[in-house]
């Protein structure tokens, strides 16, 4: 964490500190999801925890009003910095009407949310890297300024789509960010048997910039994605970035996590990247222990807000699910 | 007016939509410099450039899924599939991601897409050039599938697809783009997803039928109006969704009912329109329903006497229509 310092990347120390902010709300939503979830309040968690500092990363090189993303499952980090609420990340927890995404409709994690940016996502992974790349052709066909980013894990670079997105995009040299975020495991099945080399060496034969990066410190990940994102913005074309770090939880809610030891988990639990983090801003003299503290309370404040609030909110009625097959008309 | 083939209004739909409208573009693979493999967007790379008639990789999933993309920030994309038979690759982002956009995002997002393609056989297209695919998509909410008949209804229906809001399957019959000609009006007229038309009135026998078909037993129709025999014709359009109220009145002014397709038989489009008769119109049915429809073998073979045994043909819609008229 040491040999990269946040003024020498033009962040201030309140970027920074954001930055850290963000981390540790899209934690605690997630621990709070959890926590609901094994009190048998809400049906399912996929979480983003081990990931915050990979996704807050890279969200910190975007303009989230001038940007899109298409993000999967484990991007609660991502999403926070696009401008989702916590009040509305609890409101999909719960399927509750309310909530943007997707109204109740959809599992948590299935992220979309037009005004934010947010390309709306399925369950069935990598279909989202093509869709970046066609926002990024509709924006190139149009002359915008605008980059196109989109996260997958590296399960999924094995997909048809990942390689036909991708390929696609360095063919037309359009201003797509791929960022793979490389956890180790899809579902139970570990790095070594999913992939046959290394994700960022896949940008070779796409013709494309890649580059792997520690994905546990936000920083180095702003980093190559502000490169990246200032090729794109060039009209150099499209980068593949791999943020490898480790999910801290199991795949979700539903899995057993039987497949890896528990020595393995706890080794990794010491790399926290929030706790890498914290430990980085009290070293560069950004933040003392009670500062960060006191942060914490207050997100927990949040979080106890966005749970009472979601839990109260009403289900949409039944007969709402024969709803928006087909457009019905201008709103 | 002028008489057009069937391609050439294919052909001049797009023209006119990507003249009136700039979001309007065109990708697939030899769309461009090429002007497509049966030569559907011919002229338009020089007339709109390279990235409004875009050609891609080898890649039917990015197709789809590149179109849909740029459809949800408010392009209009036409897609082509160079053949109905390779938009499998594709089925995931047409099914999992485009007909549920707008349902999963709760009418946040929508995706106005078209796909075209050319489906059907009798061009010694053998198993992998002359399958039709409609029915693998016919259970899919979300979704419409167009499949026009004649020039004028297929100018017209493009239009309606390209300016719908939700993603379209177009399905042209690849033997009825040079077969099948007819007067087309140079002006701006789009005609309704989800109509059925009556192609042909008669009072003594319903057929039920869509695309290349509706030419056969209009020619069938024609040589029994000289024994006596009076046909009803109902083009279907639009196979999903179904208009029932036509269907249900088509089989209802005549009690007897000969549904065709050229697909297989058994889960075809027509097993569902059967339904509906069955459903709606068991007391004004004279006959058991009919199907006339390809056999259920996995395609069309090549040889000629295979191919020719496969396909639907004005003598057989006639000899099935012979037959329903005794009962």
């Amino acid at each position: 964490m040491t040999n990269l310092h946040h003024v020498e990347l033009g962040l201030t120390d309140q970027d920074v500190l954001k930055m850290y902010e963000t981390m540790l709300l899209a934690r605690r939503l997630d621990e709070r999801m959890w926590l609901l979830n094994r009190a048998g309040k809400i049906p399912f968690v996929i979480s983003c925890q081990g990931h915050e500092a990979a996704q807050v990363g890279a969200a910190f090189a975007l303009d989230p009003g001038r940007d899109y993303i298409a993000p999967y499952y484990r991007d609660m980090g991502v999403v926070l910095h696009f401008g989702m609420t916590p009040r509305e990340l609890m409101l999909s927890a719960f399927a509750k009407a309310e909530d943007p995404n997707s109204g109740g409709r959809q599992m948590p994690g299935h992220f979309g949310y037009k005004k934010k940016r947010i390309l709306t996502g399925s369950s069935p992974v990598a279909t989202q890297v093509p869709h970046a790349v066609g926002v990024a052709l509709a924006g190139k066909m149009q002359n915008k300024d605008y980059v196109s980013f989109v996260t997958l894990g590296e399960g999924s670079t094995n997909q048809g789509d990942f390689h036909e997105g991708a390929n696609f995009a360095g063919v037309h040299k359009l201003p797509v960010i791929i960022m793979v975020e490389n956890n180790q495991y899809a579902i139970s099945v570990p790095v070594d048997k999913q992939l046959g080399g290394r994700v960022a060496d896949r940008a070779l034969g796409y013709g494309m910039h890649g580059v792997s990066v520690d994905g546990k410190n936000p920083l180095a990940v702003y980093q190559v994605m502000k490169e990246a994102v200032e090729r794109a913005r060039r009209g150099e074309g499209p980068s593949l970035i791999e943020a490898v770090t480790y999910r801290l939880t199991s795949h979700s809610s539903d899995d057993d996590d039987k497949y890896r030891s528990l020595e393995e988990i706890a080794k990794e639990k010491a790399n926290d990247p929030l706790l890498l983090f914290e430990k980085y801003l009290m070293d560069a003299n950004v933040a003392t222990k009670e500062y960060l503290e006191e942060m914490n309370d207050k997100i927990m404040e949040i979080v106890d807000d966005a749970t009472d609030y979601a839990e109260k909110a009403p289900y949409a009625p039944p007969e709402h699910a024969l709803k928006f097959v087909y457009w019905e008309g201008d709103e | 007016m002028a008489v057009l083939s069937f391609i050439e209004a294919i052909h001049l739909a797009m023209k006119e939509e990507m003249e009136r409208d700039e979001k309007v573009f065109i990708l697939g693979e030899d769309v461009g410099k090429k002007g497509g493999v049966f030569k559907a967007t011919q002229g338009l790379y020089e007339q709109f450039g390279e990235w409004r008639v875009l050609d891609t990789p080898l890649s039917e999933s990015a197709i789809a899924g590149v179109a849909i993309g740029a459809a949800m920030v408010g392009m209009r994309p036409i897609a082509e599939m160079q053949f109905a038979d390779f938009i499998l690759p594709a089925v995931n982002q047409i099914v999992s991601e485009a007909a549920k956009i707008r349902y999963r995002s709760n009418n946040d997002w929508n995706c106005p897409i078209v796909i075209r393609a050319p489906y059907g056989g009798g061009i010694h297209g053998a198993l992998y050039h002359s399958q039709s695919v409609e029915a693998l998509f016919a259970n899919t909410p979300g979704l419409k599938i167009v499949i026009p008949s004649n020039p004028y209804d297929a100018k017209g229906l493009l239009k309606a697809s390209i300016r719908d809001e939700d993603p379209v399957l177009f399905f042209e019959h690849k033997k009825a783009y040079r077969l099948i000609k007819g007067e087309v009006p140079s002006d701006d007229y789009v005609i309704p997803i989800g109509k059925a038309d009556v192609k042909r009135e008669g009072n003594d026998l319903t057929v039920i039928t869509y695309g290349l078909c509706v030419h056969y037993a209009l020619q069938a129709a024609d040589r029994l109006a000289e024994d006596g025999i009076d046909v009803h014709i109902l083009d279907l359009r639009t196979v999903y969704p179904l208009d029932k109220e036509a269907i249900i009145e088509a089989a209802s002014r005549t009690g007897k009912v000969l549904l065709v397709t050229e697909d297989n038989k058994e889960g075809s489009v027509m097993s569902e329109v059967a339904a509906i008769i069955a459903e709606y119109c068991l007391f004004e049915l004279d006959a058991p329903i009919m199907r006339l429809a390809g056999p259920d073998v996995p395609a069309m073979p090549y040889a000629p006497t295979m191919e020719r045994f496969f396909m639907i043909s004005p003598e057989k819609i006639e000899r099935a229509i012979r037959e329903l008229a005794a009962f």
